[in-house]
């Protein structure tokens, strides 16, 4: 397992070192400086702003500073806010858009869990194409859409809920309901599937040989097994959602990265666009391989130790 | 005479699909006693496995029983709800199936589904359970049990699989074992020892055996009586020596030419293909594959006609005034070895 575990984490290494290197050389690429107003500054002005920030040196000294730095734990200073270095600016700013994400897809994957294996229980009755019918409104619309009629219906028809801001769990509720109706939508489908063909496999029909009840084989057996597939869709969907959905964050005024992200490619704030993409890179490589190892813990047939007899 | 615990009556089954009405099981009578092996023989879809899931209250959703009664001691298991069947499922009546390798639940060790049934049925806790799946598992033959028991089915093979669903199976010490081709899909060698393990636990836990198959080979050695199905009917049933050297339906004569024997030089086959039980046949459902076909057999069904005590054969040929038919020489040589035989039982008495 340790060997494993190693040989991961150097492959990790590897794509992480590659990604940088990648991102950093396309995103010089961009057209545009990150200068806002560089109309109204003289050649002067220009150049010892390009000094501060190293921006005069040839790329290749520029990239292999930044690797310098981003070993150490130094993303460097962002442009947009003096003198803000990067990784402060994400701290103060992922914490909302990661509660925001995980709460989305506890929500959407709980839920959808569910609404997938009462389909299949009930497979080819009203319960089943009500839910298919579901899912797929749930995957068609956008969140955007959703998140503001949820707005307007619950939050200002009703007034249960508040509007936006980010000021409490309360204020979490509607924004995690935009954005974990996808999730939810694509979970149910994806267990529904799943659990179909469970139902229809020899083992099952085994459990009822024995005379489980239905429920007992539902949750006995043909759960862990429709899930296993799930597993590889949450992973990455999880990262997807914790590092920000920007229109989300816009709409409900929600502190998060998401939006600080956009704005940082906007304005050619190279300092962040590498931060932020790294922190998403990391994230999804570590699910990666979290995934793997869960993989593993649900299913004994890929488990990793190889501590089976043969 | 010996206990009976198991009587079907007039069973008929349909099957919903799009195409119509499959009448799968048409009209089925048969009976087991306590201690005996039966054995259901028949081509593929001649309603031998539809029969076993109906005792087991397993039919798909599309199936309608149409009529009949499947009397379980003094019970009628068609009447039955599903909440009741379940309580009979796996504790009275219980089932191997045809593939080990994909009867298991993968993700389950495999103690724990044997432990399965003893939990749901002897209302025993899991520790319990776990201990006599243990002794069950030695009893079937797994080696090293105690550290067998944590493993999961893809760490077994075919033949230790198998043996598994039959632990599994007869944990709860069940009064009928349904068993459903179960050495279908094992190796030759591997079939042999799992077919001596079933004889051996069959003394040994005293349940009634319901042997689904369609290998005539097999038969010989496990059975004590033998059905024969064809296109959702039972043609011949009778004792395995009877339906061996002493067979009266032509198509049971069909059956026995096709094994092949040492002699044989190529292997013989019945020509044609079993009728479309959408619209069944009137007459006797074998009459257009079968060379001795008069001309009543295409139009009524014949009754079944005592051969012996324990023996009937549903053929036109057995009625009076039937003309005398020569069957094929192997048939022939059979009734010169049942004659035998008969005449060496009358010295033994």
């Amino acid at each position: 397992m340790r060997k494993y575990l190693l040989k991961r984490i150097f492959y990790m290494i590897l794509t992480l070192f590659l990604v940088a290197t990648l991102t950093f050389f396309l995103m010089k690429l961009m057209p545009g400086t990150p200068f806002t107003n560089q109309q109204k500054m003289t050649a002067e002005q220009i150049q010892i702003v390009n000094e501060q920030y190293g921006l005069n040196k040839p790329i290749w000294q520029q990239y292999l500073l930044y690797l310098a730095g981003m070993v150490h734990g130094d993303f460097g200073t962002s442009f947009q806010f003096s003198n803000q270095p990067v990784s402060y600016l994400i701290a103060s700013r992922i914490g909302a858009s990661a509660q925001l994400g995980v709460q989305a897809m506890i929500f959407g994957v709980f839920f959808g869990i569910i609404i997938g294996s009462v389909a299949a229980i009930n497979r080819n009755t009203w319960i089943d194409t009500t839910a298919t019918v579901l899912s797929i409104i749930g995957k068609s619309v956008p969140n955007f859409v959703l998140a503001v009629l949820l707005q307007y219906y619950i939050a200002l028809k009703l007034g249960w809920l508040p509007v936006a801001d980010w000021n409490g769990f309360v204020y979490t509720i509607l924004p995690t309901i935009a954005l974990g109706v996808g999730p939810l939508a694509e979970t149910s489908r994806f267990v529904r599937t799943g659990m179909v063909d469970v139902l229809n496999s020899d083992y099952i029909e085994l459990a009822r040989a024995k005379g489980l009840s239905k429920f007992g084989i539902v949750y006995h057996h043909a759960l862990r097994n429709s899930l296993i597939p799930l597993v590889t869709l949450i992973g990455p969907y999880t990262v997807a959602l914790m590092t920000g959905s920007m229109v989300i964050e816009n709409i409900f005024s929600i502190p998060g990265i998401g939006e600080q992200f956009v704005k940082s490619i906007t304005t050619n704030d190279y300092p962040t666009i590498m931060g932020v993409t790294m922190l998403f890179s990391t994230g999804l490589v570590l699910v990666i391989l979290l995934t793997d190892i869960i993989y593993g813990i649900i299913d004994p047939r890929i488990r990793l130790t190889g501590g089976s007899g043969e | 005479m010996a206990e009976r615990i198991l009587d079907v009556k007039n069973l008929k089954i349909d099957f919903h699909t799009y195409a119509g009405e499959v009448k799968a099981i048409r009209d089925v009578s048969f009976h087991l006693d306590k201690g005996e092996t039966l054995a259901i023989v028949g081509e593929s879809g001649s309603g031998k496995s539809v029969t076993t899931r109906a005792l087991m209250g397993l039919l798909a959703n599309n199936a309608e029983i149409k009529g009949g009664s499947i009397m379980f001691h003094d019970q009628d298991l068609l009447k039955k709800t599903e909440k009741e069947m379940q309580n009979i499922r796996g504790k009275d009546i219980a089932m191997i199936f045809q593939d080990p390798m994909t009867s298991l639940d993968p993700t389950m060790k495999i103690g724990m589904q044997i432990a399965e049934p003893l939990i749901k049925h002897k209302k025993i806790e899991k520790k319990k359970a776990l201990a006599q799946a243990l002794e069950i598992m030695k009893l079937v033959g797994i080696k090293d049990a105690e550290e067998r028991i944590n493993n999961y089915p893809h760490q077994f093979s075919g033949g230790q699989r198998q043996r598994i669903v039959i632990a599994i199976a007869l944990v709860c010490y069940p009064e009928i074992l349904i068993a459903d081709e179960p050495t279908t899909a094992l190796d030759v060698t591997i079939q042999a020892q799992i077919l001596d393990l079933m004889k051996e636990l069959q003394e040994k836990i005293e349940t009634s055996i319901i042997f689904i198959t369609h290998d005539l080979g097999v038969v010989a050695g496990m059975a004590d009586r033998v059905a024969v199905m064809y296109a959702g009917e039972i043609l011949e049933y009778g004792t395995v020596d009877e339906i061996f050297y002493n067979p009266q339906h032509p198509y049971t004569w069909g059956l026995l030419n096709s094994m092949p024997t040492l002699d044989s030089e190529e292997l013989e086959s019945i020509p044609g293909t079993p009728p479309d039980l959408l619209d069944p046949p009137k007459g006797d459902p074998f009459a257009p594959r079968n060379p001795y076909a008069m001309k009543i057999d295409a139009e009524e069904k014949p009754p079944y006609f005592q051969v012996s005590e324990t023996h009937y054969a549903a053929t036109w040929l057995l009625a009076p005034g039937a003309p005398a038919v020569t069957p094929p020489p192997e048939i022939q040589r059979r009734y010169k070895l049942y004659a035998e035989m008969m005449e060496q039982q009358k010295i033994g008495k």
